[in-house]
């Protein structure tokens, strides 16, 4: 029982990296139809200049902090280069068009930090304290506390300000928007420009646990694009408890099926959520369906 | 005033124009009716006034060239318009749908006030503030993309094809809102409709749209009943 619930700790820990990834995905997703297959390799990417940003001297608070501006930014500026002028193209270009985002940002990453793996920093101190025999570390329980605020304060501004509303009515018809007077265009970028600073947070607490490389976020992503499909690409909440489940799945799964073991883990996220799509074709907490003929 | 004046207006969607060179002005305070046959041009005016659809041609908003303005802008010049199908967020609740109706307004109490405002002329929407507007009925949901439209505070309320799925009773009810709004609150309206009978009692002139172009035009009053009119919807 102590190894299930230690399972269930470590589970929860990685499925907390998974959700944060799985709702910058959703979060683009439901603003602009989009699957940026980039997001991942973006996220790697800012944290190589915040891991830069160290290295020189910045104090690591700072240079985090410093780093997410540069994350925002990054995503503003895909969104206008190279979303904005495929956005009326067939889905295909578009898909083509985020691949490019993850090889081009990979490649940037190499070429400008080598292949070689880097300590990355901590953000939480390395303590962890012994319940029962389940042993809880400051990293796990930091990693989803970082999970609920970033649940928090995406609920909030959706939920309770101007500026979410418009960016909710941005993504649920653009056209109605315009007609309110909604800048739609602006919406979308910021859009990008959030989900683009959430992704760095997930690349901020993947860092610590691997090594900073420029491959470091592909399986993530994965993870990722499977917890959001879990949960229901409409769906911001669905998207981060489909990344726990995942997380937890993948832990449990790794351990309890004997003839999976370490290798085979990452089928086991897949497995899950082509069960779930088998009996609920539209996710956990999506609410229609979200392809439009 | 003028409060809009059209001149060589011509927009359409990809290598055909839907129409061609339109002409036509609306007074300040007045109801304008655009009339005419499915297809014949009527919704693409309303798209190219709001800076849905590109157009070529000059159009003066209360005396100020706004070709150029895109839709945003032109909304907060005080240019509202209710789609075909309202154009109401289904998602959203009722409240949610008239907060966004006031995007453009940035006085937190004007915006309060406007809401208890249309909240008290239409008491089934405030019944309904905390449900989704997906759930309204026809009426209601006109009722409600009525009242987010004037959440911007326009000075011209554009409206396509209010009597759409209504039933007869609801339509009359709606354009009764109409004038009352043009007669106590000075609102200028620019109505596209079939039902021609109905609006041309309301309007105060019309215009007759025919494959693009205005065949008939004049006071509302003398085009009830006139032949011309009825031809141009039976396309003879």
């Amino acid at each position: 029982m102590v190894l299930f619930f230690q399972l269930v700790v470590d589970g929860l820990a990685s499925g907390a990296i998974y959700a944060s990834l799985a709702l910058a995905l959703v979060l683009i997703f439901r603003a602009t139809r989009i699957v940026n297959f980039g997001q991942g390799e973006m996220a790697t990417f800012s944290a190589y200049c915040a891991w830069q940003l160290c290295e020189w001297g910045v104090p690591m608070m700072l240079s985090f902090l410093v780093a997410g501006v540069l994350a925002f930014l990054l995503g503003i500026g895909v969104f206008r280069l190279v979303i904005r002028p495929v956005s009326t193209a067939p889905v295909e270009a578009v898909v083509v068009a985020t691949l490019g985002l993850f090889v081009v940002f990979q490649a940037l990453s190499l070429w400008l930090w080598g292949s070689d793996q880097r300590a990355f920093p901590s953000m939480f101190p390395n303590v962890g304290w012994d319940i029962r025999g389940v042993r809880l570390t400051a990293s796990a329980a930091g990693m989803i506390a970082v999970l609920i605020c970033l649940a928090a304060l995406t609920g909030v501004v959706f939920r309770f300000t101007r500026l979410g509303l418009a960016m909710r009515a941005s993504a649920y018809d653009g056209e109605k928007s315009l007609l309110v007077g909604i800048p739609v265009e602006r919406m979308l970028m910021l859009g990008w420009g959030f989900a683009a600073a959430i992704g760095f947070v997930a690349a901020l607490l993947v860092g610590p646990r691997l090594f900073l490389s420029p491959t470091m976020m592909m399986p993530i992503l994965l993870y990722a694009l499977a917890s959001a499909t879990l949960g229901g690409w409409d769906s911001p909440l669905g998207a981060m408890i489909g990344g726990l489940i995942v997380g937890v799945a993948e832990s449990l799964g790794a351990t309890f099926l004997p003839f999976i073991g370490a290798d085979l883990r990452v089928v086991i996220p897949i497995l899950v959520t082509l069960v779930v799509l088998l009996v609920r074709p539209v996710g956990l907490f999506g609410t229609r369906t979200v392809v439009k003929l | 005033m003028t409060m809009l004046k059209i001149q060589g207006l011509s927009a359409g969607y990809g290598a055909a124009d839907v129409l061609h060179s339109v002409d036509f002005t609306v007074e300040q305070g007045t109801i304008v009716a655009l009339l005419g046959a499915n297809g014949a041009g009527k919704t693409t005016i309303l798209r190219a006034l709001s800076g849905l659809v590109p157009a070529r041609g000059t159009i003066h908003f209360r005396g100020k060239d706004v070709s150029r303005c895109n839709a945003a802008q032109r909304v907060a010049l005080g240019l509202a318009h209710i789609p075909q199908g309202r154009g109401t967020f289904g998602d959203f609740t009722v409240e949610e749908n008239l907060a966004a109706g006031a995007f453009t307004v940035t006085d937190r109490r004007q915006i309060a006030q406007d809401m208890e405002r249309w909240y008290a002329a239409f008491p089934r929407l405030a019944e309904r503030r905390r449900q989704q507007a997906g759930s309204l009925s026809g009426g209601e949901q006109q009722m409600l993309a009525l009242a987010r439209a004037l959440m911007s505070r326009p000075k011209l309320l554009m409206c396509d094809e209010p009597s759409l799925g209504l039933a007869p009773a609801i339509t009359q009810e709606i354009f009764e809102i109409f004038k009352t709004l043009n007669r106590e609150h000075d609102m200028t309206l620019l109505i596209v409709e079939q039902n021609a009978d109905l609006t041309l009692q309301f309007a105060d002139t019309a215009y007759v749209l025919e494959s693009g172009s205005f065949t008939v035009s004049g006071a509302a009053a003398e085009l009830l009943g006139n032949e011309a009119v009825q031809q141009s919807y039976l396309g003879v």
